[in-house]
């Protein structure tokens, strides 16, 4: 019987698109600005998420392995174990904050696989001194091409290179603040003095300027052995070790691995951070809430006009059941049309959202900041597109659905 | 039942309205139409003859009673299957003509032959080329069709359900825009359809002349046959 397959119903889709083209050309303008405003917003929230917590990490490694002060214990444990030992007055001991045999311990966590990075710091407090004006601060050892390599330290000089330290053993990357109370510019010198009464003298190779003030009027970096020279300490004397890993999400989960790896106590940034932390947890949660609302809107705004371009041709629907199209040609013949709208909608969804990001991002916030930190993430452009294809496909098929179960007559008749 | 000569049979139709209340528009509609008759329906407006007309369509499933149309019950029928017959077997003319106002005359009537799909494409064109023809349409066919005056929609409406040689033509006042010259040319096609070609049609008409010249006049009052 059917000898031909003509492909009426895409000639009818076709038909309907191009010969009202201001109407094809609204719709798909309202898939665009839902699109362009999905993708947009996302990478807004996304962009300040990161902002926000590299700022955190410009300091902050993402673990802290240190040893815990403790009390002094008595030499000789009692055998007995009725009996409790007591050392009365007890002290914190002052060999305890140093970490044993570093170079080992540094290699084994190097070799973890989610470890990025790791770098031994000693840490300690001194007095800057310029003349008669002093200013207290915590001074940190560090290998500056370790150190720049995990905190990308480069980024927050103002002025000098951090390689200029390694090129000069005595050295100091001053904060901004200290230079300021003290007075200092570039290539000036200061002097450190150490809570052992240790004196150095040092010369100013770089600027740093976090964007922090507490960091910026405390905090400096010199050479490792400079700061184990402060602290009237042998070369393998280390504070602290820093590690970074491949994602700062999962910090919290690998403190008690690396305490058994290493029998030091580990701190993760949450903890040594815990406002910022849950500032962050909120910002993800408040970014989560506004995706979510405008994934609705948008999806509400593509259903309605959809909607409505087909309930304008309910009178074409019913002609087209009369002279013998089944509902199933109806909800394809609409489907069609609604996928065609949501692609032509969607691509230029997409431009726009382009567009939005890069004007966006050329705006000047300044500070630390500096430009507004919004990229073109790859995963929000894909996102938009499944989400636009769903929702032109069920705000086509829904109403399509809807009229082609009707009786002709019955529409005819409203 | 299992007489071959009986087109359409209605058992036993009745209809309900809902709005605004409860209402039996059809009581009790039984007949018989034959292959190649040309029937008209007539009766005041209101005594339920279009809707009726509608029924025989397949175009309004809500009713009780059985319709059978060439040999198949048409009550039973899914609604995909009533589009195929429809499709393939009823040409429909609307009172209001009821085309697709983006297609050009020729396009709205290849559209059901392009869905039967029975024929090549340059085939339904030159069939639906020499049916604008015969309707005097043949300069109107790549108009778009809502440019043609009312008569002119209503001879394209009449093409579109002649292109698929359906068994049956229903018409619902299908001169009912036309002037007398057209009214008659219409009625000759008509005429020849049944007489020649065995096709059956049914009209729904006001036009006193045009039902007395048909083969047989159905008459309805207040949803019931009289005659």
């Amino acid at each position: 019987m059917k000898k031909y397959k003509h492909n009426i119903n895409a000639e009818i889709a076709y038909t309907h698109l191009f010969s009202k083209k201001k109407q094809t050309f609204i719709a798909a303008l309202g898939v665009t600005v839902g699109i362009a405003i999905f993708i947009f917003m996302n990478s807004l929230m996304n962009g300040f998420e990161v902002a926000s917590i590299e700022g955190l990490f410009k300091s902050t490694p993402h673990l802290r392995i240190y040893k815990n002060d403790a009390l002094s214990k008595s030499l000789i444990d009692s055998p007995d174990s009725t009996k409790v030992n007591l050392i009365s007055n007890p002290k914190i001991t002052s060999e305890n904050k140093k970490i044993i045999n570093p170079i080992s311990l540094l290699k084994t966590l190097k070799n973890e696989p989610e470890v990025m990075g790791v770098t031994p710091n000693v840490s300690g407090n001194v007095f800057y001194k310029n003349g008669d004006s002093e200013v207290s601060g915590r001074v940190s050892g560090v290998i500056i091409e370790e150190q720049n390599a995990m905190f990308n330290l480069q980024s927050y000089l103002v002025d000098g290179g951090y390689a200029n330290l390694s090129g000069y053993q005595n050295g100091i990357i001053l904060g901004v603040g200290i230079a300021e109370k003290l007075n200092l510019k570039m290539n000036d010198n200061v002097t450190l003095t150490s809570a052992l009464g240790v004196n150095k003298l040092m010369k100013i190779v770089a600027l740093l300027e976090t964007g922090n003030k507490a960091v910026d009027k405390t905090l400096s970096y010199i050479n490792l052995p400079v700061a184990q020279q402060l602290q009237k300490q042998s070369p393998s004397y280390i504070t602290d070790i820093y590690v970074n890993i491949n994602d700062f999400e999962k910090a919290k989960t690998l403190i008690s691995k690396y305490e058994n790896l290493t029998g030091y106590d580990v701190e993760d940034w949450e903890t040594a951070n815990a406002s910022a932390a849950a500032a962050n947890k909120m910002r993800k949660m408040m970014a989560f809430a506004i995706s979510l609302s405008i994934m609705l809107v948008a999806a509400f705004g593509i259903y309605n006009i959809l909607n409505m371009t087909i309930m304008e041709k309910l009178n074409d629907i019913a002609i087209l059941k009369a002279i013998g199209f089944s509902g199933k040609d109806i909800v394809r013949i609409f489907v069609s049309e609604a996928i065609i709208i949501g692609i032509i909608g969607i691509l230029f969804g997409l431009i726009l959202a382009f567009i939005l990001i890069i004007l966006m991002g050329n705006m000047w916030v300044g500070g630390d900041i500096g430009f507004f930190p919004i990229r073109v993430f790859p995963k929000f452009f894909g996102v938009g597109i499944i989400f636009g294809l769903v929702v032109t496909f069920f705000a086509g098929f829904i109403p399509a659905r809807k009229a082609a179960g009707l009786d002709p007559i019955s529409i005819f008749r409203k | 039942m299992t007489d071959s000569t009986i087109i359409l049979s209605t058992q036993n139709v009745g209809k309900y309205f809902y709005e605004p209340e409860k209402f039996k528009v059809l009581t009790d509609i039984s007949f018989d139409i034959k292959r190649g008759e040309f029937v008209t329906m007539v009766g005041k407006s209101g005594s339920g003859k279009s809707t009726l007309l509608y029924l025989l369509s397949t175009m309004d499933t809500d009713y009780e009673g059985t319709l059978i149309f060439d040999g198949e019950n048409l009550t039973i029928q899914k609604k995909e299957r009533l589009a195929e017959i429809r499709n393939e077997k009823i040409g429909f003319v609307f009172q209001f003509h009821y085309l697709l106002p983006e297609f050009s005359s020729l396009k709205n009537v290849m559209i059901p032959a392009l869905k039967l799909g029975k024929y090549s494409r340059e085939e339904i064109e030159e069939k639906a080329y020499k049916t604008l023809e015969m309707l005097g349409l043949r300069d109107q066919a790549l108009k778009n069709t809502s440019k043609l005056s009312g008569g002119q929609q209503q001879r394209v409406a009449i093409a579109r359900a002649l292109i698929n040689n359906p068994k049956i033509i229903m018409g619902d006042e299908p001169t009912g825009n036309l002037d007398s010259k057209n009214t008659s040319i219409v009625f000759d096609i008509f005429k020849q359809l049944t007489s020649e070609f065995n096709q059956t049609v049914i009209a729904v008409t006001h036009d006193n002349d045009f039902a007395k010249a048909s083969d047989r006049i159905i008459e309805m009052a207040d949803g019931r046959i009289i005659v």
